[in-house]
């Protein structure tokens, strides 16, 4: 017993006795703060200490090391010479290469591509949730390449503008299926919920002739959520004191190791009749939403199918004008103006696609797509309804001349389109059908030249036979410094009562001058559009910045001139007799400020003009200085995924030619040109953990309001009704907030 | 009788494989070795490989110095692609560059050559 008893003491003088053998210290960082977690060991050894969250440690001395390693991940490592035990404060420094690694692993959220082509921005995920963005229309706030007009005051919906043009010259397609098209031009955007969306492409001048001729400023391509890269659940709560809700809901399954589905349903509404400005008119319409998606998924990635197929529809009912409108009572009548808007949507689609195992440059894809389309409405006493059945199909092969520097692409495809239209009785009924076949070569030299032409020859049975040419070339002489030109035809069908049906909630009188084309007596439009852009990556302070400056004009060669300038009881359509072009210069400069701030500024020129019976002159309601800023922060990212995500968007709009008004009695008449405003939008998000995050935000924070945006409020079935003229904001500030929540 | 119907069979096999053997594969794939630094290398090399007639697809690895080439065995030789690459300055694993060549190579290029 005794024995064991020295024994302990002589353990415990003897650990006493090491306990005195040791070297201690605080290992700090930047501007000597303590860093918790370094490792600190002895070289060539398995001793080693962590230090704790005063920067402290304590590791046993023995003479038999004597470099001593401190490390930690993204700073430099650091070895110490020590001989004796002692009290070491070690301060680390950033290691810059490790920094800059991490920092391009932040993929952002709007990307331009220095490699491609053709002027393409891709907009992610992360980009689409820093709009109030419920729907389509709405998401491109963000991006200073798409201007997104205010909604009128009768759909509520927004339109929006590529080049000085408006959407119907955008080819807008859904996973290179064409979409927003037809009968859906002027509310599709609405009808697509932004939680579906992964991504938008978006393409400046003349896109690519594999999707057909109709692009004529550009093309926007959005690609929805694969059900193979989905999370078993989503949901999406939304509520604004414009007393809009929405309700997002994702569900996902892996059936079996080949095959995914996921079911995406969305319910939106707006509940209370909204009127800021007292003219008794709704600022935005009431209405309800549900819109729901089926997709399936197949991938064999070993034998190189991929196979999706989508099943979806859509109802929805919008009802705006006089506050005191009830439908039942004043459909109709004189006694209220008012208007009802419901669509209802069926689509069903389907892709193949194969890559070859062995041959990884050859595939083939198969794609078809069927549409139905109807919409019932009514302005005032304006009829409208139009149904459309569409069926399309494109087949494509990709695959190289030669060797891989020389690629080319080559397909068919065909549509069918059956119009039931009716305006006010008089029945526009149409059927439109084309074939068309196309070849596209790409040459890239796989350093600092690469070039695109494309052909297609389409038979149409309005538009006749005719060829399609569009080229595009890209030259990047330095890492970060890319130019680019393009040029490209395209042709077109003005559906000019789906597009232009705003202008039904008005007095004006619709008249078509000619008679002799084929689409409502009138001929297809045709314009050229040539590009040139240049962008420039460089670094300030070490710090990513990027310049790009791009050039495009349109010129049309045939156009469906829509004339709201004659007379401001009427809208003519007739085919263009002399000149129309759209200029469009738009100069880019984003800078990362700090690490985690962006900033984003944009100016953009459009001179925009059309002859018109009254001569030529710029096109109504089209600002031709715009200035754009975004300004973004967003904290590192914490352990459980907790986040701050701060965003404010100031977009300033230059004076508007308004449509001539001069010839009504004076209390209707309108400047001839609206004052310049701008339109503040803020957002916060807090994330608090991977699954959960709360977001508030304002748009218009400077409550700009449009003073008079129905001409003629009080009288709306007299002569001097217009509610089409607007350019600016209808509703003041609105303030919304909502919630996500994700189980991956 | 049965020797000749065994000779004729067998003479018949000898054809067949015979006519294997030739038969060409027009994507046929090879995995060469060359030597190499950087993405400036990279390029050199695919570049030097698609200049060969033939060859449909090169891909050169910076992190385990393969070059994945296809080719068309009817219009070239694996060995045409060795002396491709060794001309513009990168050893292969079956031929060298001359010392010439490798010399003219850029600073940040100029390998580490096995002996």
């Amino acid at each position: 017993m005794k024995k064991q008893i020295i024994g302990f003491v002589f353990l415990l003088i003897s650990s006493l006795f090491f306990a005195q053998e040791k070297v201690t210290g605080k290992i700090t960082y930047d501007t000597n703060q303590p860093l918790q977690g370094a490792n600190i060991y002895w070289q060539n050894t398995q001793i080693g200490a962590v230090s704790d969250e005063n920067g402290n440690f304590s590791i046993p001395f023995s003479s038999e090391n004597t470099i001593l390693v401190i490390s930690y991940v993204g700073f430099k490592t650091v070895n110490l010479t020590i001989t004796e035990p002692k009290f070491i404060t070690q301060n680390l420094e950033f290691d810059t290469a490790l920094d800059e690694v991490t920092l391009t692993k932040v993929r952002k959220s709007l990307q331009k591509n220095y490699m491609a082509p053709a002027n393409i921005q891709t907009m992610t995920s992360k980009e689409l949730l820093k709009a109030a963005c419920c729907n389509l229309s709405e998401s491109f706030e963000t991006n200073p390449s798409i201007d997104v007009n205010f909604s009128d005051a009768v759909s509520g919906s927004r339109q929006i503008r590529m080049l000085g043009l408006t959407s119907p010259y955008i080819l807008m397609t859904e996973e290179n299926i064409p979409a927003i098209r037809g009968a859906s031009q002027a509310y599709g955007l609405s009808f697509v919920p932004g939680t579906w969306v992964e991504s938008i492409q978006i393409t400046k001048g003349a896109g690519s002739v594999a999707n057909g001729f109709e692009s004529i400023s550009g093309q926007i391509n959005y690609e929805m959520i694969k059900p193979h890269n989905d999370i078993p659940f989503f949901l999406n709560a939304y509520g604004s004191t414009d007393s809009r809700f929405e309700l997002n809901t994702h569900f996902n399954k892996k059936v079996t190791d080949k095959w995914a589905t996921s079911l995406f349903l969305h319910g939106n509404a707006r509940v209370a009749k909204n009127d800021m400005n007292d003219d008794g008119f709704l600022d935005n319409p009431i209405g309800k939403q549900i819109n729901a998606i089926n997709r399936w998924q197949y991938t064999d990635a070993e034998k190189g199918w991929v196979s999706f197929v989508n099943f979806r529809y859509m109802n929805d009912e919008k009802q705006t004008g006089q506050v005191a409108f009830e439908p039942n009572r004043d459909r109709g009548t004189t006694n209220n103006w008012g208007s009802e808007i419901k669509t209802e949507k069926l689509d069903i689609s389907s892709k193949i696609g194969y890559v070859s195992p062995e041959i990884p440059w050859r595939s083939v894809g198969f794609q078809n797509a069927f549409n139905y389309h109807k919409q019932n409405s009514y302005f005032g006493l304006n009829e409208y309804d139009i149904t459309q059945r569409s069926f399309y199909s494109n087949l494509v092969y990709n695959s190289i001349l030669s060797n891989t520097l020389h690629k080319f692409a080559t397909g068919l495809n065909f549509t069918y389109d059956q119009f039931s239209e009716n305006v006010n009785q008089i029945d526009f009924s149409r059927i439109d059908n084309s074939v068309g076949a196309f070849f596209e070569y790409t040459y890239c030299n796989d350093d600092d030249l690469s070039y695109v032409l494309g052909g297609r020859v389409d038979y149409h049975n309005r538009l006749g036979v005719f060829v399609t040419p569009r080229a595009h070339l890209r030259y990047k002489p330095f890492e970060k410094t890319t130019f680019r030109i393009s040029a490209g035809r395209g042709k077109r069908s003005a559906n000019i009562f789906a597009e232009n049906q705003q202008l039904f909630a008005s007095s004006r009188q619709f008249q078509i001058l000619d008679t002799q084309g084929r689409i409502y007596g009138l001929d297809a439009e045709i314009a050229w559009n040539y590009g040139f852009s240049f962008l420039q990556g460089f670094k300030v302070f070490g710090k990513e910045a990027e310049f790009s400056v791009d050039f495009y004009r349109t010129d049309f060669q045939d156009q469906v001139v829509v004339d709201v300038d004659n007379s401001p009881q009427q809208v003519l359509f007739y085919n263009l007799d002399g000149k129309s072009f759209a200029n469009s210069l738009q100069v880019d400069l984003s800078y990362e400020l700090a690490q985690h701030f962006n900033i984003r500024t944009a100016y953009k020129f459009y001179d925009v003009q059309t002859t018109y019976t009254i001569g030529q002159i710029e096109r109504p309601l089209q600002a031709k200085h715009r200035f754009f800023t975004n300004i973004a922060y967003e904290t590192h990212v914490k352990e459980k995924g907790q986040q701050w995500k701060f965003d404010f968007t100031y977009n300033w709009m230059g004076k508007q030619r308004l449509p001539r008004t001069q010839s009504n009695p004076e209390e209707f008449r309108l400047q001839e040109f609206a004052n310049p405003f701008s339109v503040m939008n803020a957002q916060i998000t807090k994330t608090f953990s991977k699954t959960f995050e709360i977001y508030v935000g304002a748009e218009n924070l400077g409550n700009y309001q449009q003073k008079n945006p129905i001409l003629g409020n009080n009288d709306p079935f007299g002569p001097y009704f217009d509610s089409s003229m607007v350019y600016a904001p209808v509703f003041g500030a609105m303030y919304y907030t909502g919630l996500r929540f994700k189980i991956e | 009788m049965m020797k000749k119907l065994i000779l004729v069979l067998m003479v018949s096999l000898i054809g067949i494989s015979v006519q294997a053997q030739e038969k060409k594969n027009k994507n046929a794939k090879h995995e060469i070795e060359v030597n190499g630094n950087c993405d400036m290398c990279k390029k050199r090399i695919e570049k030097a490989a698609l200049s060969v007639k033939g060859v449909k697809s090169a891909v050169w690895h910076i992190d385990h110095h393969d070059l994945h080439l296809v080719l068309d065995e009817t219009k070239c030789t694996i060995d045409q692609i060795h002396q491709a690459i060794a001309k513009v300055g990168h050893d292969t694993d079956k031929v060298k560059a001359s010392d010439e060549a490798y010399n003219n190579l850029h600073g940040c290029c100029k390998f580490d050559r096995k002996q």
